[in-house]
């Protein structure tokens, strides 16, 4: 069956990045503003849901070939050592850190290790969720 | 620190063991491993002539503070002589399995990081002197003793033998959790110390003996006492250095090493010594009778095992005695605890060079059968005289060890009759009765084991392989404990005062300050006048004819019932327990999720709406509303709408749709009472889901051809009445929690810390982050297991349906 999606595969090449680019802003957004890990990672799984729904499953993989299952292992680890971290600081787990820093480019930024587990949690959330997408989808 | 730190050296090794294993496959894993115990018994060594001055060294590392929790290293003699024996013996357990074990064949990457867990945990068990740390390490002792007893683990024995260690250890470990805690509560410490100091006053509190009985009940399974010892049989199946490791000189002394720490504090209640020594004699009795019974080499070593456990038990107990005597009682009774740990030391080399022995006639002949052995003599000479001097050490001949201790032993027993306990007049008597019996066994058992494997016929065409004497590097372990034995037999005063003196000072502190205090020599030689004698003189005597005339005896074994063994007793338990758990599970879990849906919704109308109606939660409050603004109308119209149409709908792209749109609706709603974050992501959530619903939608089946037949589209009063019920009950709550005032809000606890604390201003993520970052972390966990769990569903389907083509196609 040949259908004709061409508005939709028009319109996501556009989208798909104004939807991921959108992702990263709630995400970086989240501690002063609404956003943050959870809401970025699954707007971010919406966007490749929208490129599965637009193509078909074997074209995304091929778009995007990456192994969820590892990324969700990623995020994981990324939030426990994140909390863990602290340890070596001789201060109880989960304590977390912030402090302005003045970079190159970006001039005075907060950096906060909060952010690094929410990256974990963002990305636990992408691979989790493609996990389920993919493993439901592909299930002939 | 480092103290603590030797501790975890062995598990932190552990890590890179795996890596060692698979790249660097030339050079047998075990090399690498061996530097782990070699390092730590030199460096607890170091702390040998300190600890023979008395000093005693404490390390603390904070784990759990607000708690009282921490892990605390304290040496003293008793911690140090088990560090010493664990990395000690564990150097030459280690030296020997590269010998054993095959490069090759075997899996050593996993063996060697239980083995190295295992190190961790054992010295964790003797150095902790905080309660729950001690806990924390004996289950570790048990999971990773159940790796290493299931490391065969496509046997059925194997699997069959670590279940049944675990499930008793573990039993006797949650036992003895019970009674840590107790102690903790009366005594409001965990650490061992400061319960010792205040020992006398604990004594008289009321759950003290209930304390008590608990953690002998750890110590009872973890030591193989009687009843317990059913696991440690089976645990045979395990490779032979684990069985020489685990069930000579560590795991199986743990239960010792505790009974001896904890005598301080419970040796002032009776109930203590009655049980230590009473449970100990009569395990050392039953042990010894039943091993000549076994047919396997390393069954009898580990009833042999089992009754020489209960030998040092016994002593522990009458050394407790000394609690309950003034004057010069004390001495002799602390003269038992002496033995105890002099016959714990000579237990632990003659018994791991006699499991090594057991091994290596495995390993040369292909077979443990006792039967089928027999004349290797000639063929093994060097196996044959460590173990006819491991044998004859255990029997209790000199010139080895064994000897000494067994002599020791039989006059502490002798001793007992010095001590006017209640009932100890008319029971006390039984005692060197039951031991002396039990050591005539024991003679007969150790002959037993090394003359019929290594004399008598010949019988080559019963044996597998051709024997032959084994590769030297394997009898180097053993054959270094065997000097040991000898060695010690004739310097055994230098071993006293090394070893343990210190050790029978840190368990009898009222008596002795410092270890010099300790004023006990060993000699070999008692003169005519000592009753011990003629006890040992008689076993010998007793125990060559019964030796002699085992043939004719032996069917009494078979008399015995065999319904009413403990191994049967066992079986029939866990079988009761696992049937009765299939039937039970199998009435609810029947698999469809409506059924699990009318669980949940049943119970959450039970327990919150008994919770309300008991606590007279319920109540109404007008004030402080705000006005219902027209978009709150308009939207809850449409929300009970596409409510009603999922219910009422024939097609199930239509109830998707609604459903979709009571997302929508319930974001809107968040929108408009200012929660930005919850919209957000209530949004993305409708979306991601409704996209997945329609994605599997061409998979599922047609809504009524599924549902034919059952006819569930019908209206039926349970379900009714359960949705009914459950809509109520969140009505309910919703009014109450507004007009419920008890607790002022905790927003604005938030709103004045969020930024001064957690440096954010989006309190709904800074929450998530920073103030509920467990809740996070452990969410994210669920998502990725739940995740795994999918993966495991579908692909597993996927298998069985391509293995299902597959005969088809056959």
């Amino acid at each position: 069956m040949k259908t004709n999606d061409l508005i939709i595969q028009t319109t996501t090449k556009v989208v798909f990045f104004i939807i991921f680019l959108f992702s990263i802003h709630i995400f970086f957004a989240g501690h002063y503003a609404p956003g943050g890990g959870f809401v970025g990672g699954l707007l971010m799984s919406s966007a490749i849901i929208l490129l599965l729904l637009a193509f078909d499953l074997k074209t995304v993989k091929e778009m995007l070939p990456v192994n969820y299952t590892v990324v969700t292992a990623i995020g994981l680890l990324t939030s426990l050592a994140t909390a863990a971290g602290s340890i070596f600081f001789n201060v109880p787990f989960f304590t977390h850190v912030y402090s302005d820093f003045n970079l190159p480019l970006l001039g005075v930024t907060s950096i906060h290790t909060a952010m690094f587990f929410d990256t974990g949690v963002y990305l636990v959330v992408v691979g989790v969720t493609m996990t389920i997408i993919q493993m439901i989808g592909g299930d002939e | 620190m480092p103290l603590v730190f030797a501790i975890f050296m062995p598990i932190v090794v552990a890590l890179v063991i795996p890596f060692l294993f698979k790249k660097i496959s030339s050079i047998h894993t075990g090399w690498f491993v061996l530097i782990v115990p070699v390092i730590l018994v030199c460096f607890y060594a170091t702390y040998i002539p300190s600890i023979m001055g008395g000093t005693t060294h404490m390390d603390v590392l904070p784990w759990i503070p607000s708690l009282g929790i921490s892990f605390v290293s304290y040496i003293d003699g008793l911690s140090l002589l088990f560090s010493l024996l664990i990395t000690g013996i564990g150097a030459l357990v280690v030296l020997y399995s590269i010998f054993y074990l095959d490069k090759k064949k075997e899996k050593l990457g996993n063996f060697y990081v239980y083995l190295l867990i295992f190190m961790s945990a054992m010295l964790g068990v003797v150095q902790s002197d905080n309660l729950i740390s001690l806990y924390f390490f004996w289950e570790l002792t048990s999971i990773s003793s159940f790796l290493l007893i299931g490391y065969w683990y496509t046997r059925d024995r194997s699997r069959f033998g670590a279940l049944k260690s675990m499930m008793i250890t573990v039993f006797g470990g949650l036992m003895m959790l019970g009674g840590f805690l107790i102690l903790g509560i009366i005594g409001d410490t965990f650490s061992i110390r400061e319960l010792i100091a205040q020992a006398p006053t604990l004594a008289g509190r009321d759950l003290f003996v209930l304390a008590l009985v608990l953690v002998l009940l750890g110590a009872f399974t973890k030591s193989a006492q009687f009843p317990f010892y059913i696991w440690l049989p089976d645990a045979m199946e395990a490779p032979t250095p684990v069985s020489a490791y685990l069930h000579s000189a560590t795991m199986v002394k743990a239960g010792l090493y505790l009974v001896a720490r904890f005598t301080p504090i419970f040796a002032f209640s009776e109930v203590w010594v009655w049980l230590v020594t009473g449970v100990g004699i009569l395990t050392l009795f039953w042990g010894s009778f039943f091993a000549i019974k076994q047919t396997d080499l390393k069954a009898i070593l580990a009833f042999s095992t089992v009754s020489q456990l209960g030998l040092i038990m016994s002593l522990l107990g009458i050394g407790s005695v000394a609690y309950h005597v003034t004057g010069d009682l004390v001495t002799t009774f602390t003269f038992a605890t002496f033995a105890a740990i002099f016959h714990l030391i000579n237990h632990a080399t003659f018994k791991g060079s006699l499991f090594m022995i057991a091994g290596i006639v495995d390993h040369e002949t292909g077979t443990r059968d006792i039967r089928k052995l027999g004349g290797l003599m000639s063929l093994m000479p060097i196996s044959f005289t460590i173990a006819l001097i491991g044998s004859l050490s255990m029997a209790g001949v000199p010139p080895f060890n064994g000897f000494l201790s067994k002599e020791m032993f039989l006059d502490a027993v002798l001793n007992l009759q010095h001590f006017d306990l209640s009932a100890m007049e008319s029971w006390g008597i039984l005692f060197p009765i039951v031991a002396w019996i039990a050591s005539v066994f024991t003679f007969v058992y150790s002959l037993y084991f090394v003359l019929h494997t290594f004399r008598g016929k010949h019988k080559p065409e019963q044996l597998p392989k051709a024997a032959h004497e084994a590769p030297i590097g394997m009898l180097i372990s053993p054959g270094i404990l065997a000097t040991l034995v000898v060695v010690i037999f004739f310097v055994p005063n230098f071993v006293g005062r090394t070893f343990i003196k210190p050790a029978v000072a840190a368990i009898q502190p009222l008596a002795y300050q410092v270890p010099a205090d300790v004023g006990f020599t060993i000699k070999a030689w008692h003169g005519f006048h000592s009753t011990a004698l003629y006890m040992t003189l008689g076993i010998f005597l007793v125990g060559f004819i019964l030796f002699k005339t085992i043939p004719k005896w032996s069917p009494v074994y078979e008399k015995l019932p065999s319904k009413f063994t403990l191994n049967n007793m066992y079986e029939g338990l866990t079988r009761l327990t696992e049937g009765g758990a299939n039937r039970f599970s199998s009435i609810y879990m029947t698999g469809s999720i409506r059924s699990y849906f009318v669980y949940m919704f049943t119970a959450i109308i039970v327990l919150l709406g008994g919770t309300m109606w008991l606590k007279d939660a319920f109540t109404i409050s007008l004030d402080n509303l705000a006005p219902i603004r027209f978009f709150e109308i308009l939207i809850s119209i449409i929300l009970i709408v596409s409510t009603v149409t999922i219910l009422v709908t024939k097609s199930r792209l239509t109830a998707i749709i609604a459903l979709g749109a009571v997302g929508y609706t319930v974001a809107l709603f968040y929108i408009l009472f200012k929660a930005p974050d919850l919209a957000l992501t209530q949004l993305v959530i409708e979306t991601v889901s409704v996209a997945l619903f329609l994605g599997a939608f061409y998979h599922l089946p047609k809504m009524n051809t599924h549902e034919k037949g059952i006819e569930d589209r019908g209206f039926r009063l349970g379900n009714f009445l359960i949705a009914l019920g459950v809509g109520v009950m969140v009505t309910l709550i919703a009014i109450s929690s507004h007009s419920q005032k008890l607790i002022p809000s905790i927003s604005q606890y938030y709103k004045d810390t969020v930024y001064t604390e957690a440096g954010g201003k989006n309190i709904v993520n800074v929450i998530l982050v920073d103030y509920r970052g467990f809740d996070t972390l452990f969410e994210i966990s669920v998502l990725t297991i739940a995740s795994l769990g999918i993966i495991g569903m579908i692909t597993l389907r996927l298998a069985k349906k391509k293995g299902d083509r597959k005969v088809e196609n056959k």
